[in-house]
């Protein structure tokens, strides 16, 4: 007698076939083969990889950011006239490259700020509130200082990577992408 | 590697000799270190030194795998019924109750079942089981239905165990004698028979009672 299927309901005692079985008894079968086992020392296995697998995610992430870092100047791209927005004014620009969503707010005391639209949470795009001083991502109801871009409230933990912004001839130029945050580029 | 199909295990109680090598056998397989699985029973102790060995039967429905709350109790894709699972056994004692032939043991100290699981780690690479290889009257015998058949032309091999209305095939062959002509062990009925020498030890304890009376 082999019971090598995995499918195969051990002989009950009561003598009937497989399909006349309650159903606890394919549920907890007698034959090793048909049992789903899985030992604690095969579970702590699957954690260990599993947090590994966690830590070398966050390696990589650090590494890329430290690479992109180093490498390569920032582009620099004309975004808007300095005349163009009022304060409390807004426009929506790709930097450092078209997949990069960004916005440029003019503050109410006339200098501008522009930021990563992405939620440092989810990656949402962030609302600019001029009025209230803050940017609001309505996924998870994240905010963010529209000022600095430090995070206020909500489950993003870390600031808005901040454009850095120059007065060029009377233009606003972005010149390079701050995780940190940037000065503020005040029109004068 | 699984125990092949064609081996099987055979038990001849008429040819134990009480010698307990196979006990001390089985306390050297690999599985279960230092403690024996196998046990002598005395058919009757009062009135004969018969022993007969007794192992697990590795039954096609195993009672002990079925009483299991824990499910822990397992057998192999060729019919070999294995110890208690360690990570599932709760040491409830179910299995050691319910088994009817009287087999699986309760290890207090590891708080785990153990039993004989036809010294897998030796059959399943195609070895003898301890006991087998060293039994001395070959009442343990472990090989083909052939061999049995040319060693013990008089016996007959049965693996049909009834228990009431329940009867279970087992993988553990037993030998009777070839001119009784059962179908199957009805192990319940033989509880209820009286031992063949309580008789005889009765009326001597009640003669001895009765002589001072009389004297």
């Amino acid at each position: 007698m082999r019971v090598d299927d995995p499918e195969t309901v051990s002989a009950a005692p009561d003598g009937r076939p497989a399909e006349a079985q309650p159903r606890w008894r394919r549920d907890f079968p007698v034959d090793g083969p048909a049992d789903e086992f899985r030992s604690r020392r095969e579970f702590t296995g699957l954690l260990l990889l599993t947090s590994l697998a966690f830590a070398a995610g966050q390696l990589w992430i650090v590494g890329l950011r430290a690479f992109k870092g180093a490498h390569g100047s920032s582009p620099v791209l004309d975004v808007a006239g300095v005349d163009e927005l009022p304060p409390g004014g807004m426009k929506v620009f790709e930097y450092p490259t078209k997949a990069d969503p960004c916005v440029l707010v003019r503050l109410a005391d006339g200098s501008f700020v522009a930021y990563d639209r992405r939620c440092t949470h989810l990656s949402c795009p962030v609302i600019p509130r001029p009025a209230a001083g803050r940017l609001d991502c309505p996924c998870h109801n994240g905010h963010f200082d529209l000022a600095t871009g430090a995070p206020l409230a909500g489950p993003p933990r870390r600031p808005l990577p901040r454009v850095t912004l120059e007065i060029r001839r009377g233009r606003i130029v972005a010149t390079g992408l701050s995780v940190e945050g940037g000065r503020r580029a005040e029109a004068s | 590697m699984p125990v092949p199909e064609s081996h099987e295990f055979f038990i001849d109680p008429r040819r134990c000799i009480g010698c307990n090598a196979c006990v001390q056998a089985c306390t050297e397989c690999d599985t279960h270190k230092g403690h024996a699985m196998i046990q002598l029973d005395y058919v009757d102790r009062g009135a004969s030194p018969q022993t007969v060995p007794v192992v697990c039967m590795h039954c096609d429905s195993p009672t002990c795998a079925e009483v299991c709350p824990a499910d822990a109790i397992k057998r192999t894709g060729d019919g070999v019924v294995q110890t208690a699972r360690k990570p599932r056994c709760i040491g409830c004692n179910n299995c050691v109750l319910a088994c009817p032939f009287g087999v699986p043991k309760m290890s207090t100290g590891m708080n785990l079942m153990m039993k004989c699981d036809m010294c897998y780690d030796r059959t399943s690479i195609g070895k003898k089981p301890m006991c087998a290889s060293v039994c001395p009257s070959q009442a343990l015998f472990f090989g083909t239905r052939e061999e049995m058949a040319r060693l013990r032309p008089a016996s007959r091999v049965l693996n049909v165990f009834r228990f009431g209305n329940q009867t279970i095939t087992t993988r553990v062959n037993m030998l009777v004698p070839g001119q009784a002509f059962v179908e199957s062990l009805d192990v319940l009925s033989a509880l209820h028979e009286p031992a063949a020498g309580n008789d005889a030890a009765e009326n001597v304890l009640l003669d001895g009672m009765e002589a001072p009376h009389a004297g």
